[in-house]
């Protein structure tokens, strides 16, 4: 099976099919996606508590509820779906794609197309990159992978539980475990806050009183078939643990959820500019990356907090590789970059083509700590064009601005951009 | 009653069984092993490098079996299609004061009968690994030296042994040995076996075994190695194996790339107690990096993928003790199996095959099946050759393990083939399914189901790597209690 397709999206998640449901709404016919997994959905598939959807739809849903909501969108679009699908390569030349994928029933096949939309995902850290000192037992799971079994096999994979790092997936699963019987000791947080949304440590955390400990990590694993149990420090600025506050906790099953990794190896292997800081692919204000015609948005972009932005964004990529399909925009407009600065660690697009914007433009961000009281600063060249005051600014929360097309084109020889954070 | 039973199965057992299979016993021949699976003690925790064989102290077994083994290593490497590559060694020098050093370890080299050793200046080495540190002066290059999968050489030599006869006892701890007229009674967790000539392979506890028949006390220390593995982005960042000359900070650490392209750093030298304490440390971890660190220009920390920590069985002899125990006949020690035993594996199988044909000379078998085929990997397949799989399979275009490209159809390769998988870490080692960058977090899941389904059992009873390693507890809400 070779085929051809204008728009072939990687990936049947969120972001895959905002971006394939906007596509074929801006009248793309032939819009492909494909999907590894046996359904459409993603990871929201095993995100069955409930808090998706109030941005996007002025509801509570439920993940599965949510990712049906577009599920049914594209079917009722009848934009095809490839499932069951793995993208093995892909490759670009002038004005096509070529993207190599198998399946069971197709074998390995290729698929030419005019653009390409990267909605991959990302994937959980792992103890090795951790490097957590001690044994090598069963009992040591992501986050994502005890959600697995417990919300989708109905399996427990532990009754004691410590889980190290805040991440909201992390939070989730303490309350999931509990309401499934099984112990959760503590939630160690190596930073001195948490990585997680607030209304999930009140929801999932102080609601069932399970102690969170900040600036502590695990420092050693015991147990050499199944944890028995782990060693707990509390660590120094510098985050080294500091002697003499170790405790040991005695359980079978330690969860980690310790951030999360934009999953680009496709996109290094097409020759996409990675940006260092996410790990997602350097796109400008289109959701374009390095390679023209191919776009990212959702996790594999940057990682997000709520699923409504990543439908927004990947909305806004499907309409971009819409436009990009219909107009051929090929010539290289005039790019500005936009620095962070003052604690702002990246900014998504990195990238801005006045003349391509739309009338306004989201810039998401995060900060690298936590601020209060600070004003959040946006300089064209060096003159401030914007300036909010923030009571506080979190790690663990994406923020975004709104830069409006009107503003920029009033500066003819605008150079740069910057966002900034600043003390009074 | 079995003609020669071998207790171990890791490198050395293995090496030994195939060597073993070459004859025509007239009785069984078996190798015990008391873990679940081939391959579970050092065998699967070193550095996977094939010595050149200027280290050992001339005259010494060690030397000896090193040059044979790094000679066999290539030819057997295609016999049973396991990964090697002969990517050559450097021993930096990183102080002029030590060029004395450097000369006296490429004259036991030459003694050694290592061949193509030559020291090379600043200059060569430079173009020859551009990452290497600043501070290094001259190395010793050994163009022999190589690296090899650790688990590769293992497996394929035990299912050569397999294909050619050899029974394989897993599960099956050796308790306590007898001596009866015809040989040894061994008694197991598995039941009683006798044989008339046992070969002890049994690595870190070849004392134990070996104390109960000899009043000579074998004394084995378990020295731990702790490693650090890169990510493959941080593969290229040196192609040779590099290695220090003794510094002020002690016996070095090795760089090396693996034959599967990471980047590998280890191993730390403490003599421990417990022969199960293969954890790893803060301090060790910590220690290992710093001094990795003085080989290259930068350790790429951040790349790190995983840590684990491996037990040399160290004989206070310093040597390999190989051969016949006094005054126990047909009992044959082979212990103290330290570094460079990988290296020395297949030619120790020899070694030790002739040692038992002086004391039981039979014939050698006319149909011995020299060639095993390794498991096809989708990875390092070109396109004809993976739509010609997933023809024959269609499992093959199912990619399970998405880091390193394993399909559903090699997975359920290593679990029908012979000593096949039977769990998680099996898998493993026999595919590469959750070694990579995200260490199985994605497929762990759907490995443990593909090994219920082909065992025929519930997904509950598979381990990690046996006993009580099981993924599962049990089922949702099962233990809250009934209001």
């Amino acid at each position: 099976m070779d085929k051809k397709a204008d728009i072939l999206i990687v990936g049947g998640g969120p972001a895959g099919l905002a971006a394939a449901v906007a596509a074929r709404k801006d009248g793309i016919e032939n819009v492909l996606v494909l999907e590894r997994d046996e359904e459409l959905g993603g990871i929201l598939n095993q995100c069955i508590h409930n808090g998706f959807g109030l941005h996007t739809f002025k509801e509570e849903l439920t993940g599965p509820e949510y990712a049906q909501r577009y599920i049914s969108q594209a079917e009722a679009l009848g934009i095809p779906c490839l499932l069951h699908t793995i993208v093995v390569d892909i490759s670009a030349e002038k004005d096509k794609k070529l993207v190599t994928a198998m399946n069971k029933k197709d074998g390995l096949f290729t698929i030419e197309a005019k653009a390409v939309v990267l909605a991959m995902g990302c994937r959980e850290r792992s103890r090795g990159a951790l490097n957590i000192p001690g044994y090598r037992p069963a009992g040591i799971y992501s986050a994502g992978t005890a959600q697995h079994y417990v919300n989708i096999e109905g399996r427990m994979p532990g009754k004691e539980v410590v889980i190290l790092g805040s991440g909201d997936i992390g939070l989730i699963m303490a309350r999931r475990m509990t309401l499934e019987g099984a112990k959760v000791k503590l939630v160690a947080e190596l930073m001195p806050y948490s990585g997680g949304l607030k209304r999930n440590i009140v929801q999932c955390l102080e609601d069932y009183n399970i102690p969170l400990k900040l600036s502590h990590t695990v420092i050693h694993i015991d147990g050499k078939e199944r944890v028995k149990g782990v060693t707990v420090a509390e660590v120094d600025n510098n985050r080294k643990p500091i002697p003499g506050t170790e405790e040991y906790i005695s359980c079978d099953t330690l969860l980690l959820s310790c951030g999360l990794i934009p999953e680009n190896e496709l996109s290094a292997g097409l020759g996409v500019a990675l940006n260092p800081v996410t790990a997602g692919p350097v796109v400008n204000e289109s959701l374009e990356t390095s390679v023209e015609g191919v776009f990212a948005c959702g996790n594999v972009l940057h990682v997000h907090d709520l699923v409504d932005h990543v439908s927004e964004e990947s909305y806004a990529a499907g309409e971009h590789a819409a436009a990009y399909v219909k107009e051929k925009r090929s010539v290289r407009a005039e790019t500005v970059a936009i620095k962070c600065e003052g604690g702002v660690r990246y900014t998504v697009p990195s990238l801005l083509r006045v003349e391509y914007m739309e009338k306004e433009q989201v810039v998401r961000f995060r900060v690298g700590n936590v601020y209060r009281n600070v004003f959040l600063t946006v300089y064209f060249n060096d003159k401030i064009v914007i300036k909010q005051k923030k009571r506080v600014l979190l790690p663990g929360e994406m923020e975004q601005i709104k830069l409006k097309k009107s503003e920029l084109e009033k500066f003819s020889d605008l150079k740069s951009i910057t966002i900034s954070i600043e003390e009074e | 009653m079995y003609d020669v039973i071998v207790i171990g199965a890791g490198v050395t057992g293995a090496a030994i069984a195939r060597e073993l299979s070459r004859y025509e016993y007239a009785g069984k021949t078996a190798v015990l092993e008391r873990a679940s699976d081939i391959c579970e003690g050092t065998s699967k925790a070193n550095s996977g490098i094939v010595h050149a064989g200027h280290d050992a102290e001339p005259g010494t077994l060690k030397a000896r079996l090193n040059v044979l083994g790094n000679r066999k290593m290539e030819q057997l490497s295609r016999e049973l299609d396991f990964s090697f590559k002969k990517n050559g060694t450097l021993v930096l020098c990183f102080d002029e004061k030590d060029r004395d050093k450097l000369r006296r370890l490429l004259e036991k080299g030459q003694q050694n009968g290592v061949e193509g050793l030559r020291i090379i200046e600043v200059q060569e080495l430079r173009a020859m690994e551009p990452n290497i540190s600043d501070e290094a002066v001259a190395a010793l290059y050994a163009p022999a030296g190589g690296i090899v999968c650790p688990f590769g050489l293992t497996i394929a030599l035990a299912e050569n042994a397999c294909e050619n006869g050899v029974e394989f006892h897993l599960n099956t701890e050796v308790l306590q040995i007898e001596r009866t007229q015809e040989g040894y009674l061994l008694k197991t967790s598995k039941g009683v076996f006798e044989s008339r000539i046992v070969v002890n392979a049994a690595g870190l506890y070849a004392d134990a075994l070996h104390n109960m028949v000899s009043e000579r006390k074998l004394n084995i220390i378990p020295r731990k190695g702790e490693y650090c593995l890169f990510d493959k982005s941080a593969g290229s960042y040196v192609s040779h194996t590099i290695f220090q000359l003794p510094t002020r900070y002690g016996k070095g650490v090795l760089v090396t790339p693996t034959v599967h392209g990471n980047l590998m750093m280890g191993p730390t030298a403490v003599d421990i107690e417990d022969k199960e304490g293969t954890n790893t440390t803060g301090e060790g971890l910590g220690d290992l990096l710093k001094r990795g660190g003085l080989s290259i220009q930068r350790v790429p920390e951040e790349k790190v993928i995983t840590s684990f920590a491996g037990l040399r069985a160290h004989e206070s002899s310093g040597d390999f003790v190989i051969g016949e125990v006094e005054g126990a006949p047909g009992f044959i020690d082979v212990a103290g199996i330290e570094s460079p035993g990988l290296t020395c594996a297949p030619a120790i199988g020899e070694y030790v095959a002739e040692i038992v044909q002086e004391l039981l000379p039979v014939p050698k078998k006319a149909d011995f099946k020299v060639h095993r085929q390794g498991i096809r990997a989708m990875a390092d397949a070109d396109e004809g050759e993976r739509k010609e799989l997933i023809a024959k399979n269609p499992a093959y275009a199912n990619i399970i393990c998405r880091c390193e490209l394993v399909t559903e159809g090699e997975i359920m390769d290593a679990i029908h083939r012979p000593l096949g998988a039977t769990t998680l870490d099996g898998v493993k080692r026999r595919t590469r399914a959750g070694m990579g960058r995200c260490q199985s977090g994605f497929c762990a899941p759907k490995t443990v189901e593909i090994l219920a389904r082909e065992l025929g059992t519930d997904v509950g009873e598979i381990t990690k790597s046996g006993g009580e390693s099981r993924f599962l507890t049990g089922y949702d809400k099962e233990d809250i209690g009934s209001a």
